[in-house]
């Protein structure tokens, strides 16, 4: 720990409050940081701590409260509102969970970017050049300057965002939720280059809904529960069950899998070949087996290729060459072959790829179905019957909405991944690929997800988990496989591998031997 | 055959082939500025018509040329103010508003030509720009005629090609307006502001549109005519697709569309009478379709074209 | 500072008030330029108003003019639904008359039952195809259909131009560039005597009740609305997003080509290449005023033909030019795309 008690305020922040609409999203949040600080801002999805974050950093503008900043001279200023520009200028940076990156520009391009006045003749690259390269000896962050962006991995991504705020000579650092990504051993990687800067007198708030790393880094740790910070104490002796008890404000039991006795193999994948794009990895003959009754979890960093694998098995995307059997019948891949054969597909993204946000509740829910008798006849849609399979849907899962004929948008993340589980789960599925399925969920959601395909599992279905979350990974999983460079690692036992055994083999530096 | 070698190695074909570029060179110059800042500007077509009357105009009623040529730009600019207050700040579609400024900023020009004008059989005309002589330059054999006898807008064309050209690569605006069609967010999260950059790039980008049309009346021609862009706007789009909304490519682009233009012209005087002059001129348009197609698998576009970007959206 | 906040659901009244508002506005605006040219404005306004419902002669002349602004309008809704924006109904309009006049002008001799269908049935194949080009461009290609279908209108028109110098030009026309007229069993007759109001409004009103049935009520229309609004969500439901704009497109060019044949069938009786004053064009305005609703297309056409029929006799009378008309319609298109900010978000200041 470098900071001490007494150390000063260089963040004061009073009274905080934003409302979007009838959402209130922050209320009434005080907080101080101190000089060699890291605090750690804990809670679940929802809970209103990137709100938060943009607030300091200037994306939104608080309907309530003030941000005071040091000056120079150690004197707390009033920071002006809704400026990322000010933010900048008082010495705040923010690393963001979606990094703000233009990938086609170099990294010193990126890194130059609205460092000069938009007004004036000159880039000064090469001056810009030569700070950077002092600054990476500094930090101890290293990319390589003329690089592409979209190049990068995501390590070096997150390290170029990282030296952004630095270039502008940050002095106070916010990240958001920046170990979403890494591996295990980045994380490590990414504490060491922390400690390091607070070493060098900076400040920084790090935003997390993981427990266990918040705990393995923070000097201090602040709750915020629903809006408001319901606790603000130092990490050091802070118990992980009260802490997540206070996130979530009950008990909270994780979900058990018990072991069973899986079944004969389901979904056999062999020798698939996708090839890559844009300095991506493709996928190289990867097979794989998912066996009746089983979760086969796979991880890997995001960009080695699972997204092109969960294309493969959801039917966008058709191999060069291999095949892909269900239950022994090769299926030619389309996204309808794959829902008539009884695949059933959680996508990654719900508001990209699983719903359509101006179509109601019932509509969508129909969407996967409309050659069925239940949706329509003869071409014609029978309402009365969609209308009833939504109500159905809405009462066993648990919906939150008004009605059936709802817009999908209105409905919070949580909601709308309740109805593509109910749209999954009602064609009685003997496959289901679910692809971060609890991304961007609050626990309460969360549970439900896990719960769900667990059961899916004890009856049979043959269950593919791709998740970041490597706790949610072994948690969740019978068998473990490792996506790294487009080559999918044989399938291990879950109970025979660790977080750390995970994450040598994504950075590609361990056999699954 | 020889016809063909004939046209081509003739000094007045390179001389017509830059001045039928000149206008598509504004257009494409205006369009791939636009475009590079994540807006699509389908309001070209309407900007051509309305920098021709509003260019012309100013003239007839008794301003110099270059006024004209100013009063032409700042045309563009207001309209290419409307169009970019409707999709920057208030998000709305491209297309349709782009294809509403074209039909407003056309109606409105040939309106405001009948108020101006009630009853002419011909259309009056003015005194255009001549072409300049350049002492030593404009007498040399082949090049002097090609390149320097045009007009002096073709010369602010080529200056404009230049100077955007630095702006975009070298200075630190022309790094935001790049960045801001590849990912706003990086753009905001860098203290810049999103929507004025994006504002000054289509308002900039309008009023080199509208120069476009003002060559057609002050220069090409002398008066104004109904129909008189006749598509090139949208060629103008097309090309810069096809330019990869690169400068370079897209002056390039111009002048071979150009060429292309003065060749079928000369050569339906060759062959005439055999082929309908129709055919011959819907070649341009099925040229500028084959371009698009060529190069649309390999489109390097700009991430954040036609995406709204909305503050502190993440 | 502005803040939208999304509203939930909109009430029909909402939509039409909107709608109706737009418009209103456009005329509003429209008051400068009248006053502009010197014209008295109320007096303005109100002969328009006569001269487009101030008799019944001067109705049916409205809705004579609405007949193509309902099927081009109709080309337009279905199209940008999916989010294909069909901009060329100006040309598929002229291909279905080309196609109608091909055909129907004494190549082929059979009773009316026959020859009427088959020149509708023509008319909008050679629309559809028209825009079958264009569309794959955009599926396969990803080509920017906007840009595609302009141009081709210009190569359409030109095209019409050659034909109607040549192997179509009428022999007994006097020397004028136009197409021989459609023999008697080939026309849609009138509806009401003494006037021009032909059947192919009838034909109109029918096409927009299939088309509101077809998007509201089968689920090729689902299909068409999910992939309007989020194709990569349509695509990974399972939908085949290919067929589903393919036959948007060939559907859009089909009832843009009905337009061409509907006025040369009906109303005009041969093919000239100035047939059609902007009708494509404002297909788009009728559509986007009508926000994309089908059945909303028909009041939507019969505003907007007022508006131009309005014009012509009040622009004569007065000495205004009629591009009076074309200048309100295309600010009732940008009122209309503002007014709907209204209609999806609630507007906060503060």
């Amino acid at each position: 720990m470098v900071t001490t008690p007494d150390a000063p305020v260089v963040l004061s922040l009073r009274g905080i409050g934003k409302c979007f609409g009838a959402l209130v999203a922050n209320e009434g949040i005080d907080l101080d940081l101190r000089r060699g600080e890291i605090l750690a801002l804990l809670g679940e999805n929802g809970a209103g701590k990137t709100t938060l974050m943009n607030i300091l950093f200037g994306h939104y503008v608080a309907d309530e409260g003030t941000i005071r900043v040091a000056g120079a001279n150690g004197e707390l200023v009033a920071l002006a509102a809704g400026s990322p520009h000010a933010s900048l200028a008082a010495g705040i940076g923010m690393v963001h969970q979606h990094f703000a990156l233009a990938e086609s520009l170099t990294v010193l391009e990126n890194v130059v970017l609205g460092t000069k006045p938009l007004g004036s003749i000159k880039l000064d690259l090469a001056g810009a050049r030569a700070k950077l390269s002092a600054l990476m000896h500094d930090s101890g962050l290293d990319v390589d300057p003329d690089r592409r962006v979209s190049r990068l991995t995501v390590g070096e991504k997150q390290r170029l965002e990282i030296l952004k705020v630095l270039y502008r000579g940050a002095r106070i650092l916010a990240l958001d939720e920046p170990t979403a990504v890494l591996t295990p051993q980045e994380v490590d990687g990414l504490f060491v280059v922390l400690r390091r800067l607070v070493g060098n007198g900076l400040s920084i708030i790090f935003i997390s809904h993981k427990l266990k790393e918040v705990i393995a880094i923070a000097d201090r740790v602040a709750v915020l529960r629903g809006g408001r910070k319901v606790a603000d104490r130092t990490a050091e002796g802070a118990d992980r069950a009260m802490l997540a008890e206070l996130m979530v404000g009950r008990e909270v039991t994780p979900t058990k899998r018990l072991p069973r006795a899986p079944g004969l193999p389901r979904l056999v994948l062999n020798g698939i070949d996708v090839p890559g794009a844009h300095g991506r990895s493709g996928l190289s003959r990867v097979s794989l087996e998912v066996l009746s009754g089983e979760i086969l979890g796979i991880a890997g960093v995001s960009g080695n290729g699972q997204t092109l694998l969960a294309g493969v098995i959801g039917g966008t995307i058709v191999p060069g060459n291999g095949e892909l059997m269900l239950d022994g019948e090769v299926l030619t891949p389309s996204p309808r072959a794959m829902v008539r054969a009884g695949i059933g597909r959680i996508p990654e993204d719900r508001h990209h790829e699983g719903v359509v946000g101006s179509l109601s509740i019932a509509e969508n829910l129909a969407l996967e179905s409309l050659d069925q008798d239940a949706v329509q006849r003869f071409g014609f849609l029978r309402f009365e019957a969609m209308r009833q399979r939504a109500l159905s849907a809405i009462r066993d899962y648990d919906v939150r909405c008004p009605g059936p004929d709802t817009l999908i948008r209105l409905l919070s993340g949580g909601n709308i991944q309740k109805v593509i589980l109910a749209r999954v789960f009602e064609r009685a599925p003997r496959v289901v690929l679910a692809n971060q399925p609890t991304r961007g969920l609050d626990i309460g959601a969360t549970t439900d997800v896990h719960r769900r395909l667990l059961a899916a599992r004890d009856r049979g279905v043959a269950v593919v988990l791709m998740s970041e979350d490597l706790d949610e990974l072994l948690a969740l999983s019978d068998r473990v496989s490792v996506m790294v460079a487009g080559r999918l690692s044989a399938p291990m036992a879950v109970e025979a591998v660790t977080l750390e055994r995970l994450g040598l083999m994504m950075a590609g530096q361990a056999d699954a031997a | 055959m020889q016809g063909v070698l004939d046209i081509l190695i003739s000094a007045s074909f390179w001389e017509a082939a830059i001045r039928i570029a000149t206008p598509l060179m504004f257009g494409v110059l205006g369009a791939l500025l636009c475009e590079r800042s994540g807006v699509l500007n389908l309001g070209i077509e309407g900007i051509f018509t309305a920098g021709a009357l509003a260019g012309w105009l100013s003239v007839y009623l008794g301003c110099g040329l270059w006024t004209g040529v100013l009063i032409a730009a700042l045309t563009g600019a207001v309209f290419g103010l409307l169009h970019a207050l409707l999709t920057v700040p208030l998000g709305l579609s491209q297309h349709v508003t782009g294809i509403g400024i074209t039909l407003f900023a056309t109606s409105l020009s040939y309106f405001v030509y009948r108020l101006s004008l009630p009853s002419v059989a011909t259309p009056p005309t003015i005194q255009p720009f001549r072409p300049v002589h350049i002492p030593g330059l404009s007498d040399l054999p082949f090049i002097g005629t090609a390149v320097f006898q045009q007009t002096p807008m073709t010369f602010l064309a080529f200056a404009l090609f230049a100077v955007a050209t630095f702006v975009l690569y070298r200075t630190p605006l022309g790094l935001a307006i790049r960045a801001v069609g590849e990912n706003p967010a990086a753009v905001e999260a860098q203290g810049l502001d999103v929507t004025l950059i994006r504002i000054g790039a289509v308002v900039v980008g309008s009023a080199l549109m509208a120069l476009g049309g003002a060559f057609l009346t002050m220069s090409a021609f002398n008066a104004f005519f109904f129909e008189m862009t006749n598509g090139r706007g949208w060629i103008c789009v097309a090309l810069t697709v096809f330019a990869s909304w690169r400068p370079g490519k897209a002056l390039l682009g111009a002048l071979l569309f150009g060429a292309f233009d003065a060749f079928q012209l000369r050569l339906q005087h060759q062959i005439g009478g055999a082929v309908p002059g129709q055919v011959f001129l819907m070649l341009p348009y099925l040229l500028s379709i084959a371009a698009l197609v060529t190069i649309a698998r390999g489109a390097d576009y700009p991430k954040a074209l036609m995406i709204p970007y909305f503050k502190g959206q993440r | 500072m502005i803040r939208f906040e999304p509203r939930a659901g909109v009430p029909l009244a909402m939509r039409v008030g909107t709608s109706l508002g737009a418009v209103a506005a456009a005329l509003l605006i429209s008051a400068i330029p009248l006053a502009a040219v010197g014209a008295p404005i109320l007096k303005a306004f109100g002969l328009m108003v006569q001269g487009a419902a101030g008799s019944l002669f001067a109705f049916t002349e409205t809705l004579t003019r609405a007949t193509p602004l309902i099927f081009t309008g109709l080309a337009a809704a279905v199209a940008f639904r999916a989010r294909l924006y069909n901009i060329g109904a100006e040309g598929q309009l002229y291909a279905g008359a080309l196609a109608a006049v091909a055909v129907g002008s004494g190549t082929i001799s059979a009773t009316p039952f026959v020859l009427v269908p088959l020149i509708l049935i023509v008319a909008a194949m050679a629309g559809a195809l028209l825009m079958l080009g264009p569309t794959l461009l955009r599926v396969k290609l990803g080509v920017d259909e906007v840009v595609t279908t302009l141009l081709l209108n210009f190569v359409v028109l030109l095209f019409v131009q050659m034909m109607l110098e040549g192997p179509l030009k009428d022999s007994m026309g006097g020397g004028w560039p136009q197409s021989a007229p459609i023999v008697a069993e080939g026309s849609l007759p009138v509806l009401v005597t003494r006037t021009r109001l032909h059947a192919g409004f009838l034909l109109a009103l029918v096409a927009s009740v299939v088309m509101y049935v077809l998007i509201a009520r089968t689920r090729l229309g689902l299909a068409i609305r999910a992939v309007g609004e989020n194709q990569a969500a349509a695509r990974f439901a399972g939908i085949q997003v290919t067929r589903v704009m393919v036959l948007v497109g060939l559907l859009s060019g089909a009832l843009a080509g009905l337009a061409g044949a509907s006025e040369v069938a009906g109303l005009k009786g041969y093919l000239t290449a100035d047939m059609s004053r902007g009708f494509g064009y404002a297909g788009i305005v009728v559509a986007m005023v009508a926000s994309l609703a089908p059945l909303a297309v028909i009041p939507s056409a019969i505003f907007i033909a007022g508006i131009f029929v309005g014009a012509d006799t009040m622009g004569r009378t007065l000495g205004v030019s009629n591009y009076i008309a074309d200048l309100i319609v295309s600010l009732a298109l940008l009122c209309v795309l503002v007014s709907g900010l209204f209609l999806r978000f609630r507007i906060r200041f503060g």
